[in-house]
C-alpha cells in the first residue's frame, strides 16, 4: 500500500473504532442499568478508541517516511562495488541519483553499467518490503491497540478526562507550530549561510563592495570565484525602500489624518476600504503595472527633461511599492490616531488652536510613537518586498544613490539565485540563504523595536 | 489702561494672523484632500491600465477557411482507428486550404508565410471534429481557425482604420491577405475559449490559464486544508487553555514574529526543509500549499482570536454552569459563535495566499508546464505565478493574456472578499 492508502486506511480505522468503542461502552452499560452507569458519555469512549488507533498509526507513517529512504539509500551504498564505493562522495551522489530514477522510471533499457540496475532492481525491491513492512506493523498495531482499549473499557474507566487531555495536548501542539516555523525558518538559512561563509569570509559578504555571484564551472577558468560584497544590494535595497517611504508615509499619513479628523463618516467608511483594495492587490500585479506601465512612463517623461532614465530605473519600482504600501500606513497611522484621547484635542481646540493646529501640534506628537512604530512596519514590508522589485527592477549590482539607474535588491538577487535548477553545493546557490538571514533579520529587529514603540506608548493612555 | 491695550494688542495680534492661521488650515484640509485623491487615482489608473491592456484577450481573431478532410492528404484510411486519426497531418489540409483560398501564391517562401497566417496548433481542433464527427472525411466544410498571434494582434490594433495597425513581424504580403481575407469577411474576433480551457504555451494563441488555475486550486486546497484547522486550534488553545507561562509567551511572540516575515523567506524555509532535507518534489502544489499555509497560520490565529476573544464570558460561564466541560463549552458553544469571525479572518488570509507568488518561486513552481495537473502532486504552476512568466515573454500578443490573467485573478480574489464581508455581514452577531 502507498502512504496515501495508508493514510486513507488508518482514518478509515479510527472511523470503525469510533462506532466500536461507543458500542462496547454501551453494551456493557446496558447490563449495569443504561448509560448513566458510565463516567463518561459513550462518545468520549468511542473517540479514545478512535485517538488511539489512529494516532500511533499516523505517527509511525510520518517517521517512516522520513527514516526509509535514507536507509534504504545507506544499504544500496553498502552493496555497490568496491571500486563505486571509494568514488568521491559527489560523483557517488550522482551514481545514487541515477539508480533512483531508474528505479523510479523502470527504464530498464537503459545502457548502464550491469550494477546501476542490479542496485535499481535492489532499491525497487526494497521498497516494495519496506511499504509492505510498513502497512503490516501500521495496520496491525492500530489494531492490536485497538483490541487493548476495547479490553480496558469499563464503566470506572474516566474516558472524558483522557480525551479531553489529549485535545489539550492536540491544541498546544498546533499552537507550536508557529515556534516549529520560526525554528525551521532560523535553522534552513542559518545552515546554509554557515557553509557559505567557509566558502566566503563573513566581512567580505557584509562590507564588500562588488557583487558577482555568476562563478566560472571549472575552477582553472578565468574568474574562477565570484564576488560576493553585499553592499551594492543593500544600498539598492535601501534606496528603492527609500523612494517608497517618501511616497507612502506622507501620502499615508495626510489620509489617516483626514479621514480620521475631518471625513464625515459617510466618506470616511467609503474611502477607507476603497484604499485598502490597494493593499489587496497581488504584489505580481504591481509588479507588472511597474514593468510595463510606470517604467516607461517615467523613461519617456525623464527623456522630455533631458534625463537619461534606465528603463529598469529604482524610481519606477519605488513609486510603485509606495503606492503598495500607502493604505498600510494609513490604517496603522488611523488607528493609533483614534486611540489619541479625544480630551487632547477638546483641550487643545477649547484654547482657541485651529483644528490643524491642534492635530499638528497636539494630536501628531501624542500619536508620534505609534505613527513610528507603523513606518518601521512598512519600512520592514518594502524591505521584504519581492515581486515589484524581481520584475521592475534590474538585475545589475550597481553601487549608486541615483534614483533614475537601474539598482538590484537583496531579494531580486534571492529569487534570481534561486529560481531554476541548481546545485545546492555551490557558493552561488549557498549566498542565498545568506541573503535570506540578512534579511530575515533585518526585518526581525524592525518588527521588534517596532512592537516595543507601539507598546509603550499604548501603556501611555491605557 | 495699560493693561487693557495690551489685551487690545493681543487680540490684534490674534486678528492680523487669522487670516495666515485660516490659510494655513485650508491648506493642510487640502493636503488631506490630495493624499486620499492621489490613493484613488492611483487605483483608478491601475485598473484602467489593466483593463485597457486586457480585454481584447478575451476575444481571438479566426480565420474562415474551406478546408477538405482529404483522406489522402490525411493519410486516413479507416476512420474508426485511433491512431490513425491521432497521427494525421491536419496541418496539411490547412495549408492546403490556404493555397486555394490564396490561389496565386507562389514559390516557397511566400508560401511559407502564407502558412504562418494559421496558427500551428490549428490543426488540432480540426483532429477533435474529425473524432467527434467521422463522416466529415472527404467532405469539404467551412471552419473558424484560430489565427496566428501576429495576426491577432494586428486585427485588434487596427480596429477600423489600418494606419494605426501594429504590423510587428508581419510583411506585408501577409498584411495584404490579411486585408482581403477582412474584406471578405472571412476574419473574425470571437470569443478566446482556448484562454481558459488550454494550458500554458510558447505560441500566445495557444496558451490559457487553464492548467495555472488548476495548480493554484490544488494549492490553496491544501493550503486551507492545513491552515485552517491548526490555525484555528492554534487561537482556541492560546485563547481558552493557555497558562500564563513563559512557553505561552514565547509562542505568541513567535506568532506575531512571522506575521510580519517577508514571504520569500517562507519560500527558503521550503525549499531548504520541504524540498532539501524531506526530498519531496520541487514544483508541485502540495509543497507550495505546505508553505503558503506555514505563512497564512499567523493570519488565521489573529483573526480566530479576536474572533474567539468576542464571544462573551457568559456564554462560557453559562455552558460551564450547566455542567458542560470545557471541551464541551469550547466545541458547543464557543467555536460555533465564533465561527463567522474566524471564516471571515481565513479568507481574506486565502485571498493573501492565492495571491503570493514569491515562496512558489522558490520552491520551482516556475517551470514551464503545458499539462493541466490532476492532483496535488502533479508538477504545476499558479495563477499569479503564470502573470509573472507572461510578462517576461517578449511576444506582444502575450500582454494582453497577462492584463487577463491579472483580471482573472483579481475578480478571483474580489469575490473572495466580498464573500468575507458578506458573510461578517450576514453572520457575525453582536452582543
Amino acid at each position: 500500500m502507498d502512504t496515501s492508502m495508508l493514510i486513507t486506511s488508518a482514518f478509515v480505522l479510527m472511523a470503525i473504532a469510533f462506532v466500536i468503542g461507543r458500542a462496547r461502552s454501551l453494551a456493557i452499560a446496558s447490563d449495569l442499568g443504561g448509560p448513566k452507569a458510565l463516567n463518561s458519555l459513550p462518545v468520549y469512549y468511542g473517540t479514545l478508541m478512535a485517538m488511539w488507533s489512529g494516532i500511533p498509526c499516523l505517527v509511525l507513517v510520518a517517521l517512516w517516511s522520513v527514516v526509509d529512504d535514507y536507509a534504504i539509500a545507506h544499504i544500496i551504498t553498502q552493496e555497490l562495488p568496491e571500486q563505486v564505493k571509494a568514488l568521491p562522495e559527489t560523483e557517488l551522489n550522482l551514481v545514487l541519483s541515477l539508480i533512483t530514477n531508474i528505479a523510479a522510471n523502470n527504464a530498464m533499457g537503459l545502457d548502464a553499467e550491469p550494477y546501476v540496475i542490479n542496485s535499481a532492481n535492489r532499491l525497487i525491491a526494497l521498497q516494495q518490503t519496506s511499504n509492505m513492512a510498513l502497512t503490516v506493523v501500521c495496520l496491525s498495531t492500530a489494531m492490536i491497540l485497538m483490541v487493548l482499549v476495547w479490553l480496558k473499557i469499563s464503566p470506572k474507566m474516566k474516558a472524558r478526562i483522557k480525551v479531553e487531555k489529549a485535545f489539550t495536548n492536540i491544541l498546544l501542539l498546533c499552537a507550536s507550530i508557529a515556534i516549529f516555523t520560526t525554528a525551521g525558518i532560523v535553522l534552513s538559512v542559518l545552515f546554509e549561510s554557515i557553509r557559505f561563509f567557509q566558502s566566503v569570509p563573513i566581512h567580505e559578504f557584509l562590507f564588500g563592495l562588488e557583487w558577482s555571484p555568476q562563478m566560472a564551472i571549472r575552477e582553472d577558468q578565468v574568474g574562477g570565484s565570484g564576488a560576493f560584497g553585499a553592499v551594492p544590494l543593500f544600498v539598492g535595497t535601501m534606496l528603492i525602500s527609500a523612494i517608497a517611504m517618501t511616497i507612502a508615509v506622507p501620502a499615508g499619513l495626510m489620509a489617516a489624518i483626514y479621514l480620521s479628523e475631518y471625513a464625515r463618516p459617510k466618506v470616511r467608511t467609503t474611502v477607507k476600504p476603497l484604499l485598502e483594495v490597494l493593499a489587496g492587490i497581488p504584489t505580481v500585479v504591481y509588479g507588472f503595472f511597474a514593468a510595463l506601465t510606470v517604467a516607461p512612463f517615467i523613461k519617456e517623461s525623464g527623456g522630455l527633461f533631458g534625463l537619461d532614465v534606465s528603463s529598469e530605473s529604482a524610481l519606477a519600482a519605488g513609486l510603485v511599492m509606495g503606492i503598495m504600501i500607502i493604505p498600510f500606513v494609513s490604517s496603522l497611522s488611523d488607528d493609533v490616531i483614534n486611540a489619541v484621547p479625544q480630551s487632547l484635542r477638546d483641550g487643545s481646540l477649547g484654547l482657541g488652536a485651529t483644528k490643524s493646529e491642534t492635530i499638528k501640534q497636539v494630536v501628531i506628537p501624542a500619536a508620534l510613537p505609534g505613527i513610528v512604530g507603523g513606518v518601521l512596519l512598512a519600512v520592514s514590508r518594502a524591505i521584504g518586498e519581492t515581486m515589484i522589485v524581481v520584475m521592475a527592477a534590474g538585475l545589475a549590482a550597481n553601487l549608486t544613490l541615483n534614483p533614475t539607474e537601474s539598482v538590484t535588491t537583496v531579494t531580486v538577487q534571492i529569487v534570481t539565485l534561486l529560481v531554476g535548477d541548481q546545485e545546492f553545493n555551490s557558493p552561488k546557490t549557498l549566498s542565498a540563504f545568506a541573503l535570506g538571514l540578512v534579511l530575515f533579520t533585518i526585518t526581525l529587529a524592525l518588527n521588534y523595536i517596532a512592537l516595543m514603540v507601539v507598546k509603550k506608548y499604548r501603556e501611555q493612555y491605557e | 489702561m495699560k493693561e487693557s491695550s495690551e489685551n487690545l494688542n493681543a487680540i490684534d495680534l490674534v486678528n492680523r494672523s487669522l487670516k495666515a492661521r485660516y490659510r494655513a488650515e485650508k491648506r493642510f484640509k487640502a493636503y488631506g484632500i490630495a493624499a486620499i485623491l492621489f490613493g484613488l487615482a492611483c487605483l483608478v489608473i491601475l485598473f484602467t491600465d489593466i483593463i485597457s491592456k486586457g480585454h481584447s484577450a478575451f476575444l481571438q481573431t479566426e480565420v474562415y477557411l474551406e478546408v477538405t478532410f482529404d483522406s489522402d492528404r490525411l493519410d486516413i484510411d479507416d476512420v474508426s482507428n485511433s491512431a490513425q486519426l491521432m497521427a494525421a497531418d491536419y496541418q496539411g489540409i490547412i495549408k492546403a486550404a490556404l493555397r486555394e483560398r490564396f490561389p496565386d501564391v507562389s514559390g516557397r517562401r511566400d508560401k511559407r508565410t502564407l502558412y504562418s497566417l494559421v496558427s500551428n496548433g490549428a490543426g488540432f481542433s480540426l483532429r477533435e471534429m474529425l473524432i467527434d464527427d467521422p463522416s466529415l472525411l472527404g467532405k469539404t466544410v467551412g471552419v473558424w481557425l484560430v489565427a496566428d498571434d501576429d495576426i491577432d494582434t494586428y486585427v485588434k490594433s487596427r480596429g477600423d482604420n489600418p494606419e494605426d495597425a501594429f504590423t510587428g513581424r508581419m510583411s506585408d504580403k501577409q498584411i495584404a491577405w490579411v486585408e482581403s481575407l477582412m474584406e471578405n469577411d472571412q476574419l473574425a474576433l470571437n470569443f478566446n475559449t482556448t484562454f481558459f480551457t488550454s494550458g500554458d504555451s510558447r505560441e500566445p494563441e495557444q496558451a490559457g490559464i487553464l492548467g495555472a488555475v488548476m495548480g493554484s486550486l490544488f494549492t490553496l486546497i491544501v493550503t486551507i486544508v492545513l491552515s485552517f484547522p491548526i490555525g484555528v486550534a492554534a487561537a482556541v488553545y492560546l485563547e481558552e487553555y493557555a497558562p500564563r507561562n513563559r512557553l505561552t509567551d514565547f509562542i505568541e511572540v513567535n506568532i506575531n514574529n512571522l506575521a510580519a516575515v517577508p514571504s520569500i523567506i517562507f519560500g527558503l524555509l521550503g525549499l531548504a526543509i520541504f524540498i532539501g532535507f524531506f526530498e519531496m518534489h520541487r514544483s508541485i502544489p502540495l509543497v507550495g500549499g505546505l508553505v503558503l499555509s506555514l505563512m497564512t497560520l499567523p493570519t488565521i490565529i489573529i483573526s480566530s482570536r479576536a474572533a474567539i476573544k468576542a464571544v462573551p464570558p457568559s456564554i462560557r460561564d453559562a455552558a460551564l454552569g450547566l455542567g458542560a466541560s470545557k471541551m464541551q463549552m469550547v466545541l458547543h458553544h464557543v467555536l460555533p459563535l465564533a465561527m463567522p469571525g474566524m471564516l471571515t479572518g481565513a479568507i481574506i488570509g486565502f485571498a493573501q495566499a492565492l495571491g503570493e507568488t514569491a515562496p512558489l518561486l522558490m520552491i520551482g513552481m516556475v517551470a514551464f508546464i503545458v499539462d493541466i495537473p490532476g492532483g496535488v502532486a502533479d508538477p504545476a504552476t499558479a495563477l499569479p505565478v503564470q502573470i509573472f512568466l507572461w510578462s517576461d515573454s517578449p511576444e506582444r500578443a502575450f500582454v494582453e493574456r497577462t492584463s487577463a490573467a491579472i483580471m482573472v485573478l483579481l475578480a478571483f480574489l474580489i469575490s473572495m472578499n466580498t464573500l468575507a464581508i458578506w458573510l461578517r455581514k450576514r453572520l457575525e452577531r453582536r452582543w
